[in-house]
């Protein structure tokens, strides 16, 4: 497997888009999840409110996030739940793997978890010799694949079916075939056998009920529900901004996560697990034990403009809708957050020294923000992350690399600053690009030569027509004519 | 009523006709125009670029010329500059009276179709346009200043002229400003995906309010040697096909 980063996200852009099958593949997501979502919240009356509330208790909870979490563990401790705290990746990494060792687990199953993902749990595990098994169809293709999820809800969207039956048959032994209900039924007959000598069952959690204690997974196809009742011991990892206040808070995100993401009234499980197996029960895990992890969020909590991107549900509407990932897809950020949520987040978890393109990987155009079910306002924390990189006051933002092109671009902004904001200079400037316009652009293209000597020119002209500087500015035909005609 | 003019750069020095245009209508309509020669930017390049010192620079002067007009209204022909005037107050978070001088020059400035439809609340258009439009929601004047019925309300009760919504009216162009020279690639791919949805409609004219958006459309169809035009709305308006 290639891995790429956010350090080449231009490049990787470049790749995605040549990829044809890719681009066939994110034309769908489009239409199913794009369309399906604008038809589903016709069926709440008032949207709008719903989406003001949710912000409401998530800024809320964010305020008192220690008080919460406090009464969250407390909760859940009554139940029988053994609470751990991990600082970073590798904390959640080695508690896990203490949690599978002091068990002699060798067979572990996985439901599917970005935040799992976030801390490259499997490398780790199998790194030490466990070899947990993806259960969700999606993740599981990937896992196949040697890959890494492409997005935060349907991780294999970048995969064609064509691609996947392909990958079937070398790795399962079927017989080639176009019948996706051949190859559920495969995935199905696989994963069924390995829930069935599962010790462990590692799941994420959407979110955390500090009321009772319960914390909430939404799912799909039924394996999640597998993964953390059939083994003996159950796993949550928990970003500790997953906690919310009350029980009856539910009801709200439970109208908004399935209809923004998937475009369903809801999903197929709603599996709400509040501690371990009680007596009367007749399934369910002796053991359940709750990561709460922090990696960087405290930090996000801390920034008063930033800090509403930890009110975000991981719903991904904001990818569905963002014209840049529709083209390029997830792979691209290099990061296991991708579009625009993913943008915002990356650089504030693994500084921005190496993720300083993701901000300017956007058009500003606001579909995001319009989709986003707790209204996180993407642009502005996308403008906010911009100006820390050129104030370079944020994770000591080192000025080596791009060195040039920085550069550049300072003394770009420097030169027009100066000279946009002096009137004659300005309509000198005018007078200067008229004269030799001729003699750097004809027929809309820039002549050879010229597009390598102004760049910006040259990005814009090798696709598109170059627009012709009027004969006249707007101000001189406002003093000759137009300023004597008010009547 | 009096307008003050805020024609923007971009108007001023590649499409001065939309400029031309924007005063012709406002004037149709009884509006006294005037046109501080002072202005330039209003610094979105900057603010966008995360160049905040210079866009406060540029916010800055914006509002002491602009302070000094005694017209009632600030009209741009612009959904994308207006918004960046509305933003102006964002730029000073510790500096109480910058702030309630962008908030008040912010309450004052309209974007031009806005302007028409809301505050002047013109019933009766006085224009013709004959041909089939389109209408491109410019990001910045759907969805920082919602404008969706207005411009469609003009174009729908334009004389002579046929309008046909395209199926992606709301989706970007891709242009985004220096996002459009920094990835050019993704930004002509998102491009590509709005001129579909144009050619889809048949129609002959893609008219929006925003200058930028039409350079980065009308520079796509061109290349690509389309037979669809670009407007500016202020140009559909000044337009009387049937009176001449």
């Amino acid at each position: 497997m290639t891995q790429v980063t956010s350090e080449t996200f231009d490049q990787n852009a470049r790749v995605a888009l040549r990829d044809t099958q890719l681009r066939g593949a994110l034309d769908n997501l489009v239409k199913t999840f794009g369309d399906r979502r604008k038809e589903v919240i016709k069926t709440v009356d008032d949207w709008e409110g719903l989406r003001n509330e949710a912000r409401r208790i998530k800024d809320e909870t964010l305020l008192n996030l220690d008080r919460y979490l406090e009464q969250f563990t407390g909760n859940a401790e009554k139940a029988g739940t053994v609470i751990h705290w991990a600082r970073d990746g590798r904390e959640a990494c080695g508690i896990i793997l203490d949690l599978i060792d002091a068990h002699d687990a060798t067979n572990v199953v996985k439901s599917k978890s970005m935040a799992t993902e976030e801390i490259h749990l499997n490398h780790a595990l199998e790194a030490e010799g466990v070899n947990p098994v993806e259960t969700d169809l999606g993740e599981w293709i990937i896992q196949l694949a040697n890959e890494t999820p492409s997005h935060i809800v349907v991780p294999a969207i970048h995969k064609t079916k064509g691609q996947i039956a392909d990958l079937f048959v070398e790795k399962t032994g079927i017989e080639k075939t176009d019948d996706v209900d051949v190859l559920t039924n495969t995935a199905r007959k696989v994963l069924r056998s390995r829930f069935a000598e599962a010790e462990v069952g590692i799941s994420g959690v959407n979110f955390g009920v500090a009321e009772t204690g319960t914390i909430l997974i939404l799912e799909n196809e039924g394996n999640i529900r597998l993964t953390t009742s059939l083994p003996k011991i159950h796993i949550a990892l928990m970003g500790i901004e997953k906690v919310i206040p009350r029980f009856a808070d539910l009801d709200v995100f439970l109208k908004l996560l399935p209809r923004s993401g998937t475009g369903q009234r809801l999903t197929t499980y709603q599996s709400l697990i509040t501690g371990t197996k009680r007596e009367r029960d007749d399934e369910g895990p002796d053991e359940v034990h709750i990561i709460l992890m922090d990696n960087g969020r405290s930090r996000m909590l801390a920034h008063p403009v930033t800090r509403q991107s930890l009110a975000c549900i991981r719903c991904g509407a904001c990818l569905n809708a963002c014209p840049v990932y529709q083209q390029i897809g997830g792979h691209a950020y290099g990061a296991v957050y991708p579009g625009p949520i993913g943008a915002v987040i990356t650089p504030q978890l693994i500084g921005l020294k190496k993720t300083k393109q993701l901000p300017y990987a956007s058009s500003l155009c606001g579909a995001c923000r319009e989709v986003c079910p707790v209204k996180i306002d993407i642009p502005a924390l996308l403008l906010h992350l911009r100006a820390e990189i050129v104030d370079g006051e944020s994770d000591g933002i080192a000025a080596e690399t791009q060195v040039k092109k920085k550069l550049g671009e300072r003394a770009a902004f420097a030169m027009y600053s100066f000279l946009w904001r002096r009137p004659r200079l300005y309509s000198f400037g005018a007078r200067l690009s008229r004269a030799f316009q001729n003699t750097i652009v004809k027929n809309g293209k820039a002549r050879s030569g010229f597009s390598g000597l102004v760049p910006p020119l040259g990005a814009w002209t090798h696709w598109r027509d170059a627009p012709a500087i009027a004969p006249k500015t707007f101000r001189e035909i406002w003093k000759e004519e137009l300023s004597k005609r008010n009547d | 009523m009096k307008v003050a003019l805020f024609a923007t750069c971009l108007v001023d020095q590649l499409c001065p006709q939309v400029g031309v245009s924007t005063v012709e209508v406002l004037r149709r309509y009884g509006c006294e125009v005037v046109f501080d020669e002072r202005q330039t930017c209003c610094g979105q390049p900057a603010f966008n670029t995360g160049y905040r010192k210079e866009a406060k620079k540029f916010a800055k002067r914006f509002i002491e010329i602009f302070e000094e007009t005694d017209a009632e209204a600030i009209v741009s022909p612009s959904g994308s500059c207006t918004a960046m005037v509305k933003h102006f107050h964002n730029l000073f978070p510790e500096q109480e009276d910058w702030r309630e001088r962008a908030e008040n020059i912010a309450a004052r400035t309209h974007e031009f179709t806005h302007f028409l439809v809301n505050v002047l609340k013109v019933e009766k258009l006085q224009s013709s346009f004959a041909g089939r439009v389109t209408w491109h929601d410019a990001c910045h004047g759907l969805r920082e200043l919602g404008l969706r019925a207005e411009p469609r309300k003009i174009l729908n009760d334009l004389d002579s002229a046929k309008f046909v919504e395209m199926p992606n009216a709301d989706s970007c162009c891709g242009f985004g400003g220096t996002f459009s020279v920094k990835y050019p690639e993704i930004s002509v791919a998102i491009l590509d995906k709005k001129i579909e949805g144009i050619e889809k409609t048949g129609a002959d004219v893609v008219v929006s309010c925003d200058a930028s958006c039409l350079m980065q459309i009308g520079g796509r169809l061109s290349r690509l040697g389309s037979k669809v035009r670009t407007m500016h709305i202020a140009e559909i308006l000044a337009s009387q096909d049937s009176k001449q």
